[in-house]
């Protein structure tokens, strides 16, 4: 049912019918396996119906049947642009359940890598984003940075992606020294340089400001109803930023200000993410500064781990870390939502206990699931092209969205 | 209790789970304060109407989350969740309601447009039905999925399993075939809050188990004539203990011959399960 012409194409009189195409699932624009079901008008977007959950792999159904640490790293694998940052929410869902206190410098290394992933989650948005409206080599060289992230997290749990290194009570294990120097010498010389290169090709660039600016307005008010979040809701105008407004580890130490957008537009979601990026250096910076020395996990063996050479000389360390990687800790009866400002906005994780060494229901909030659903709002009466812009700007991520 | 975790942190809970309770009305059937959580629980046929007011007069813009839990023990078995957030006052409320498959909860699409996908998601995991949302297919699950995955009765391997198929050029569903056992490790600890009986202790309260009848023919293993064993036995083996290692050839045909005793004694005792057998020892 596309176009209906009736007898010449030339008389004027052609009945032409909206038509409707697929965009997906497999897309390069997509960021993943999206399809849209869109209505068209010529050019111009009628109708979006999104089709989410061609990657549902049940995460929250396999957690329901893991031990609390066994689940952790289902959630690397959520949203794999920013792995930590899901790992962030979920370790204090548990925390704030057990109402556990964790050591001052696992704090700052929470923060300080929450903040690395933030920037290293940027860096490929700010990339794909570029990209999916034609310009090639900003892309390229934010993707440096990016791997100099992913060396960084290497350098801290031995895997690129999939860290796994924030644990309850901590994280698993401390950083080398040369790492902090190292990661305190790249804000510093690398990042500006690298980055503010490869953003002077793009902020001020005609095409790019062609295809951004004025593209799915959203108002304040829409902003809230459909439950935005991150720099989403900042774009708008909203300066509502969980890391100031409700404070976790030690951000309410950091000095930082909250980039908001005027127009709420594409351009100003891009801006947005391209200032945090600057505001998350400042934060790192300080991390480094403020660091103390001390344990990097809590030293309640009930719940983490003892060390490997004290598990050698003590039966009680061996004895805890036997229960604690075959039994797991058991966590207080209760339910908890705790929502952390993911790069992409809040992630959440409400998670039910029912008094075991398992959850008994771990509902995960992402992040994509609302910005999506506002996919038709946002395009209708825009031409098919900024379909790309329009999702590049919210940053989705698959693996999040369907879990 | 002083909270030390370092959780997010909004403002203060004082005061406000009474005024929130007091402003529902007899709606609320029951609200709590754990965990530094505020959870309000109200009848089913009220969570619009509550929802609504949070929303205009108590200033929670946000819809966050809509979340499905089963409890099956339980007559409505379905909890449905809704999170809420308030930018201007910097907090956030639980509010819950159950239902059951068969009891529709009132659709929170006219107050707030995201609730159409959460609860499109509630729907496709648990099944629970939302009356006036007009778009409730299923989101998450493969286009024809059959059941509710999330439920606690629906097992975690699922029940089709999903291949390409060279022959028909598809991808074709077929039941689960498991290669292995799902394997259901337990670890609770025995001692504190396991439900089960602990292999063993069915025997204790259970009466003691008759006697087992007479076996048909008498032991025929007794005598150290039939075992082999004794002191000409004990005082051959000594002798060898100094030598070298226990010549291969030496060991290779006692297998046969136990395996055979083994089968000759089979059937000379078939109604006494512990016998003890000659298979094992053939010195």
């Amino acid at each position: 049912m596309s176009l209906q012409l009736e007898l010449s194409p030339t008389t004027g009189d052609e009945v032409i019918s909206n038509y409707t195409i697929n965009f997906g699932p497999q897309h390069p624009a997509a960021h993943g396996v999206l399809r849209m079901v869109m209505e068209l008008d010529g050019e111009i977007i009628e109708r979006i119906d999104c089709h989410v959950g061609l990657l549902h792999r049940g995460t929250e159904k396999l957690i329901e049947h893991k031990t609390y640490l066994q689940a952790l790293p289902y959630f690397d694998r959520l949203d794999y642009c920013s792995p930590l940052a899901q790992e962030h929410s979920y370790v204090l869902a548990i925390e704030k359940l057990l109402n556990l206190e964790i050591p001052e410098r696992a704090k700052y290394l929470r923060t300080l890598f929450a903040e690395l992933t933030r920037i290293c989650n940027h860096m490929l948005n700010i990339g794909a984003h570029v990209m999916d409206v034609g310009a090639m080599t900003p892309n390229l060289w934010v993707f440096e940075l990016r791997e100099d992230c992913l060396n960084f997290f290497e350098r801290a749990s031995g895997a690129r992606m999939h860290s796994a290194w924030f644990r309850p009570g901590g994280v698993h294990q401390d950083v080398p020294e040369k790492l902090l120097v190292d990661i305190g010498h790249w804000v510093d010389t690398r990042l500006p340089e690298l980055f503010g290169d490869a953003m002077s090709l793009v902020i001020d660039n005609r095409i790019f400001k062609q295809r951004n600016v004025d593209i799915a307005v959203v108002s304040k008010e829409d902003a809230l109803a459909w439950g935005f979040s991150g720099p989403m809701i900042r774009a708008a105008g909203i300066p509502w930023d969980l890391r100031k407004s409700q404070p976790y580890e030690v951000y309410d130490r950091m000095e930082f200000d909250i980039p908001v957008g005027t127009n709420s537009d594409c351009y100003d979601r891009f801006m947005v993410r391209v200032k945090e990026v600057y505001e998350s250096a400042k934060i790192i910076k300080q991390c480094l500064a403020q660091m103390p020395s001390g344990p990097v996990a809590s030293t309640d063996g009930k719940v983490s781990p003892p060390k490997r050479g004290e598990m050698k000389q003590s039966m009680e360390a061996l004895i805890h870390h036997f229960k604690l990687y075959t039994e797991g800790f058991h966590v207080p009866a209760g339910e908890v939502y705790v929502a952390t400002e993911s790069p992409k906005g809040e992630f959440g994780v409400y998670l039910v206990s029912d008094g075991t060494n398992k959850p008994y229901r771990c509902k995960i909030r992402p992040t994509a699931f609302s910005h999506l659903q506002a996919m038709d709002m946002m395009s209708k009466g825009h031409m098919l092209p900024d379909a790309t812009a329009i999702l590049g700007a919210i940053d989705v991520v698959f693996g999040e969205c369907d879990r | 209790m002083s909270f030390v975790h370092s959780a997010p942190k909004y403002a203060s809970n004082e005061g406000v789970c009474e005024a929130l309770v007091a402003a529902l009305g007899d709606i609320v059937v029951a609200s709590k304060e754990e965990h530094g959580e505020i959870v309000i629980t109200v009848v089913r046929d009220g969570i619009a109407d509550a929802l609504r007011l949070l929303r205009d007069q108590h200033d929670y813009q946000q819809l966050m989350e809509i979340a499905g839990v089963d409890y099956p023990g339980r007559a409505e078995r379905f909890e449905v969740v809704y999170m809420l957030l308030s930018v201007t006052k910097n907090h956030r409320v639980m509010l819950k309601v159950t239902a059951s498959e068969s009891t529709p909860v009132p659709t929170a699409t006219t107050i707030w447009p995201n609730a159409g996908w959460l609860e499109r998601e509630v729907f496709d995991l648990y099944g629970v039905l939302f009356a006036g949302n007009t778009d409730l297919r299923r989101i998450l699950t493969d286009y024809g999925f059959e059941g509710h995955p999330f439920r606690k009765d629906f097992p975690l391997t699922g029940y089709t399993e999903l291949r390409y198929s060279e022959e028909e050029k598809r991808v074709v569903y077929e039941p689960v075939k498991l290669a292995q056992d799902l394997r259901q490790f337990d670890f609770m600890s025995p001692w504190e809050g396991a439900d089960y009986v602990l292999p063993g202790d069915e025997k204790a309260a259970a009466a003691p188990p008759p006697p087992p009848p007479p076996a048909s023919t008498p032991k025929t293993t007794d005598t150290p004539a039939d075992t082999g064993a004794g002191a000409k036995t004990d005082a051959k083996a000594s002798k060898k203990v100094s030598a070298e290692a226990p010549a291969k050839k030496e060991a290779a045909p006692r297998k046969p011959r136990a395996t055979k005793a083994k089968a000759d004694a089979k059937p000379k005792a078939p109604a006494k399960p512990r016998t003890r057998k000659p298979k094992g020892d053939p010195a």
